[in-house]
């Protein structure tokens, strides 16, 4: 069960975590709580995985060159292909969904050279087609996730 | 961005230190100053090439297992009107215009919902779609299965950013 505590650091500083030199002691300033219980929380929150890091979310294609990608392949092949494609330090998310197109990752790239190069390569690698979707417009700006915790 | 920036963000992206001084901590190991890791963390920022700095929750330990892709297939002239409009909404997490890909694949815009079952996700779809006026074009609804891999991007430094700085 999460405390009130947990639930605070969850969903109030997914945006602006301090910049400062003593970040959770702000944080356990503004929650009046000591900078020991929030050093634990958080500990807590990553051990129980929870949470995958405090840290950047960069934006897509400003650093480098990103898409998300799509292929369709047969359920028996889906594990192999899925495993090769997750090697590829360039892959962060590999998801299976439910569609004709059933495997979805990210490709990041240092460049559009480098992108199509990696591209050519899981293509040759699993002997399937990729469709490439890189990114025209993001719309999206209430950053961060909103979770309700209450139920 | 410089080649310190990358090896800054490269550092930051496997996660700050949960330690009283974290960012004294990236400084040590990039043996530069706690104050210039602030600085440019906060340019990074002020940049936009950080889109968020902090908390990066993991949905399905959550509770959050439904997690939902939308594609649509909207009018050209009205994706941004629509992509704006859409995100709007406390449900979606992300709104992309992509490229359509032919007969094959004729969607041009998507979004992403996380909810705490199929039957939520699909309720709040519907009403989004109501909402939106968005009754007229043709969707499909990709739910995520199974999950392969599932981390922070990795950012290396380009050849062209390590040659002028």
């Amino acid at each position: 069960m999460l405390s009130s505590l947990h639930k605070q650091l969850l969903n109030n500083y997914q945006q602006d975590f301090p910049l400062s030199p003593t970040p959770y002691l702000d944080i356990a300033e503004q929650l009046g709580v000591t900078e020991d219980e929030v050093l634990a929380a958080f500990q807590v929150l990553s051990e129980q995985q929870m949470i995958s890091r405090i840290g950047p979310v960069i934006a897509p294609n400003k650093v480098g060159s990103s898409a998300l990608v799509a292929m369709a392949v047969p359920e028996v092949e889906l594990p192999r292909v899925a495993e090769q494609i997750s090697r590829y330090s360039e892959v962060n998310h590999n998801y299976e969904r439910e569609n004709r197109f059933n495997l979805w990752f990210v490709l990041i790239a240092n460049d559009e050279r480098h992108l199509q190069a990696v591209i050519e390569d899981i293509e040759q690698q699993t002997g399937f087609n990729a469709m490439l979707l890189p990114m025209l417009a993001d719309y999206y700006i209430n950053l961060g996730f909103e979770l309700n915790l209450n139920d | 961005m410089d080649v310190l920036d990358y090896q800054l963000l490269a550092t930051v992206q496997q996660g700050l230190p949960i330690a009283a001084r974290p960012y004294a901590a990236i400084a040590e190991r990039l043996a530069i100053s706690e104050q210039e890791v602030l600085e440019r963390l906060a340019n990074l920022k002020h940049q936009g090439l950080i889109k968020r700095w902090g908390v990066v929750v993991k949905h399905r330990q959550l509770g959050y297992r439904a997690n939902a892709m939308i594609v649509m297939d909207v009018p050209d002239h009205q994706v941004a009107d629509i992509g704006q409009q859409i995100s709007q909404s406390s449900t979606v997490n992300l709104c992309y215009q992509r490229p359509r890909q032919g007969e094959a694949w004729p969607y041009n815009l998507y979004c992403m919902i996380h909810g705490k079952s199929r039957e939520t996700v699909l309720e709040q779809w519907a009403t989004l779609r109501e909402a939106c006026g968005l009754t007229n074009f043709a969707w499909e609804i990709l739910f995520s299965r199974r999950c392969f891999k599932q981390r922070g991007a990795l950012y290396r430094q380009p050849e062209l950013a390590a040659r002028h700085g």
